[in-house]
C-alpha cells in the first residue's frame, strides 16, 4: 500500500520518528489543557475571594518550607461524608490566589481546606508545638521552633510582587504597604484600619501566639486561620454542568 | 514475541509483511482476535463514553454529555437524601424539651449515638476523643463531675451553643471575664483587669493558702498571710470558701482536679499571667455564615456529653 510506503520513511529514520512522535503528544497534551486556561466555568464566580495579606502569605511560605502538603490535604472532595466532616467541597476559585495550590494527595493528617476558625489560635499554638499533647494518638512532629523563629518582613514585599507577576492582583498599594501589614495584623490593640481598608474587613487580627514581636509561628496560624473562610456561600450557587 | 526460533520460513505456514531488512524477512503475525476486537470495543466505549459524560471543552464551558452526570448535583443530593431520612428525627429532638430527651428511649438512642459522632468530629480535638480534656493545658475533662459551668443538660447545651470568651458569639460565657494576671511586672489586657498588684512574695502566700484549702502540703506562716490577701482579692469569683461560681467560670480551689495544674510552680504561673481559656460558638450564625451545627445537632452533643458520666 501507498500509505504503508511512506509510513516506512519514517519508520527508518529514528529522528523523523521521534520528532513526530512529541508533536502528537504535544498536541495530545495542549487539547486536555489549554481549554482550561480560557474556559468560562473552569472557575467559579464566587464572593469573598481575595489575595493573602502579607502575613498570611509568609506563613503560607511556611507550611510548604516545613512540607505540610505532605500529610495534609486542602481539598474536601465532594462527597457526602467529606462534606460532613469537613464542611463545604472545596471550589477551584479558592485556590485561585494559590501558586502553586496545596491541594496536597494524601492524608496522613486531616483536610485543612476549611481548618480557618475552627479552634482557637491558642489551639493552633498549643497543637503545633506539642500535638501529642492534646492529641495523644497523633503522629505529627513537634512544631515548637516555630514560636522562637523572628520572622522579618524584609523579603514578604518582593514575594507578593513575584505572586503577581504569576496573576495574583495584588494592587500597589498592597505591596508598598506590605511591611507595616505584616506586623499591624498582629496587633489588636494597633491601627489596623490600613490592613482592613486594604484586605477586608473580615482579616483575622490577632496576636497568634500570645508573645511580642512576629514569630513564624504567628505567621503559619495566621495562614490556618483563614484557609477556607473566604468564599460567602450564601451567594453560592453551584454550576449543574460540573 | 518469538518464543521457538524459527529456523525456517516455509515451515511456519505464515506470510511475510514483505518487509525485509538485510536479508531478515518480517512474518506476518496478526493480534489474536479477541485481542483486536477488544481494542475496538475500547474505542468505541471512549467515543460512547464522551458523548454521555462531559469531555469536550468548547468555547464558554465543556459538553455536558446526555447523562447529565455531575458530581456536585451527586453530592447534594446524596445529602439532602440522608437530611430527609433524618429530618423527623431532628425535628423531634429539636423541639423536645431539654431535660425530657433523656427520658425518650428513641430519641436518646438516636442523640447518644449521632452526639458521639459529632464529637469525635468536632469537639474531640481539645477535649480528647476519650473526652478526658488535656490536662495542664486547660482543656477540661467532660468525664468527671466538675463542672466550670454546671453539668446539667440545659447547662452543657448553653455552653456548647454560645462557647466561652470567643470573639464571635456577644452570648459566649465569660466574655470579658478573665483570671487577671496578678504580677506587679504583667501588662497587657490582663494585668488591667486585676483589682490589685501582687509582689512576688504575695503571690507565693496566696498560692500556698491554695495548697492548703486544696489539701495539699502547705507552709503554714505563708498560708495564713495568703487567707487576707486572698479574701481581699479572690473571693469575689472564687467564693469565700474556693469553691468557685458557675456564673463566673471560676473553678473549685478545694479539689484535686485542676484545668491548669495544681502544683506550686504552675499555681504561681496562673497567678502571675493569668488564664482564660476559648471555646468555639457551636451555634451562632450570622448572615453569609451558618452556624457550625443546627439546634438538633447541638442538642445531640449536650445529650452525649451529659451521659459521660458527670451529667447533674
Amino acid at each position: 500500500m501507498a500509505l504503508l510506503d511512506k509510513h516506512k520513511t519514517i519508520e527508518k529514520n529514528a529522528s523523523i520518528l521521534l520528532v513526530l512522535s512529541l508533536l502528537v503528544v504535544l498536541v495530545g497534551g495542549l487539547v486536555q489543557i489549554v481549554p482550561l486556561f480560557y474556559l468560562q466555568n473552569t472557575i467559579e464566580n464566587v464572593q469573598g475571594m481575595r489575595p493573602y495579606t502579607p502575613l498570611e502569605l509568609a506563613g503560607r511560605n511556611i507550611y510548604i518550607r516545613e512540607g505540610c502538603y505532605v500529610c495534609h490535604s486542602q481539598m474536601v472532595r465532594p462527597m457526602r461524608d467529606e462534606v460532613e466532616r469537613y464542611g463545604h467541597y472545596s471550589l477551584a476559585a479558592e485556590s485561585m490566589y494559590d501558586h502553586p495550590f496545596q491541594w496536597g494527595s494524601k492524608r496522613t493528617g486531616p483536610d485543612l481546606a476549611r481548618v480557618g476558625g475552627k479552634y482557637s489560635n491558642t489551639w493552633h499554638v498549643d497543637h503545633l508545638s506539642n500535638p501529642e499533647a492534646i492529641v495523644p494518638e497523633s503522629v505529627m512532629p513537634k512544631y515548637a521552633y516555630l514560636a522562637t523563629s523572628e520572622l522579618s518582613p524584609d523579603y514578604i514585599d518582593d514575594v507578593m510582587a513575584t505572586h503577581r507577576m504569576v496573576g495574583v492582583p495584588y494592587t500597589d498599594d498592597q505591596i508598598a504597604n506590605a511591611k507595616a501589614d505584616f506586623v499591624a495584623q498582629t496587633l489588636p490593640d494597633g491601627d489596623t484600619s490600613g490592613l482592613l481598608g486594604r484586605y477586608g474587613a473580615k482579616v483575622t487580627v490577632a496576636d497568634f501566639d500570645g508573645k511580642p514581636r512576629v514569630s513564624e509561628m504567628d505567621a503559619l496560624v495566621a495562614y490556618l486561620q483563614v484557609l477556607g473562610t473566604m468564599v460567602d456561600f450564601s451567594t453560592f450557587t453551584p454550576d449543574a454542568s460540573r | 514475541m518469538c518464543a521457538k526460533p524459527i529456523k525456517d520460513d516455509t515451515k511456519t505456514k505464515v506470510g511475510t509483511t514483505g518487509h525485509s531488512w538485510d536479508g531478515i524477512e518480517e512474518l506476518n503475525n496478526p493480534l489474536p482476535r479477541w485481542w483486536l476486537w477488544t481494542f475496538y470495543l475500547c474505542i468505541l466505549f471512549a467515543i460512547g463514553y464522551t458523548i454521555a459524560y462531559p469531555a469536550w471543552p468548547l468555547i464558554s464551558g465543556a459538553t455536558p454529555g446526555v447523562l447529565g452526570a455531575s458530581t456536585r448535583a451527586d453530592v447534594e443530593k446524596d445529602i439532602q437524601r440522608f437530611d430527609e431520612m433524618n429530618a423527623p428525627i431532628k425535628s423531634k429532638l429539636a423541639a423536645a424539651d431539654l431535660t425530657a430527651i433523656e427520658g425518650d428511649e428513641a430519641l436518646r438512642a438516636y442523640a447518644l449515638e449521632a452526639g458521639k459522632s459529632l464529637f469525635a468530629t468536632n469537639c474531640a480535638q481539645c477535649h480528647g476523643s476519650g473526652a478526658a480534656g488535656v490536662q495542664g493545658l486547660g482543656y477540661p475533662n467532660l468525664l468527671d463531675n466538675d463542672w466550670l459551668y454546671g453539668g446539667a443538660i440545659d447547662a452543657i447545651h448553653a455552653t456548647v451553643t454560645h462557647g466561652v470568651r470567643n470573639t464571635v458569639d456577644p452570648d459566649a460565657r465569660n466574655v470579658g471575664i478573665y483570671m487577671p494576671a496578678w504580677s506587679d511586672k504583667a501588662v497587657g489586657a490582663l494585668a488591667d483587669m486585676a483589682t490589685a498588684k501582687l509582689t512576688g512574695e504575695q503571690i507565693g502566700e496566696v498560692v500556698h493558702y491554695v495548697l492548703k484549702i486544696s489539701g495539699q502540703a502547705a507552709d503554714e506562716a505563708k498560708a495564713t498571710a495568703g487567707a487576707a490577701i486572698y479574701t481581699d482579692n479572690c473571693v469575689a469569683c472564687h467564693g469565700e470558701d474556693g469553691t468557685g461560681n458557675r456564673d463566673l467560670g471560676a473553678p473549685n480551689l478545694t479539689d484535686a482536679i485542676w484545668l491548669f495544674g495544681g502544683d506550686e510552680t504552675t499555681l504561681t504561673a496562673t497567678l502571675m499571667d493569668g488564664r482564660g481559656g476559648v471555646m468555639p460558638s457551636w451555634g451562632y450564625a450570622t448572615e453569609g455564615s451558618p452556624a457550625r451545627l443546627s439546634e438538633a445537632d447541638i442538642r445531640a452533643v449536650a445529650v452525649y456529653v451529659h451521659s459521660l458520666g458527670g451529667g447533674e
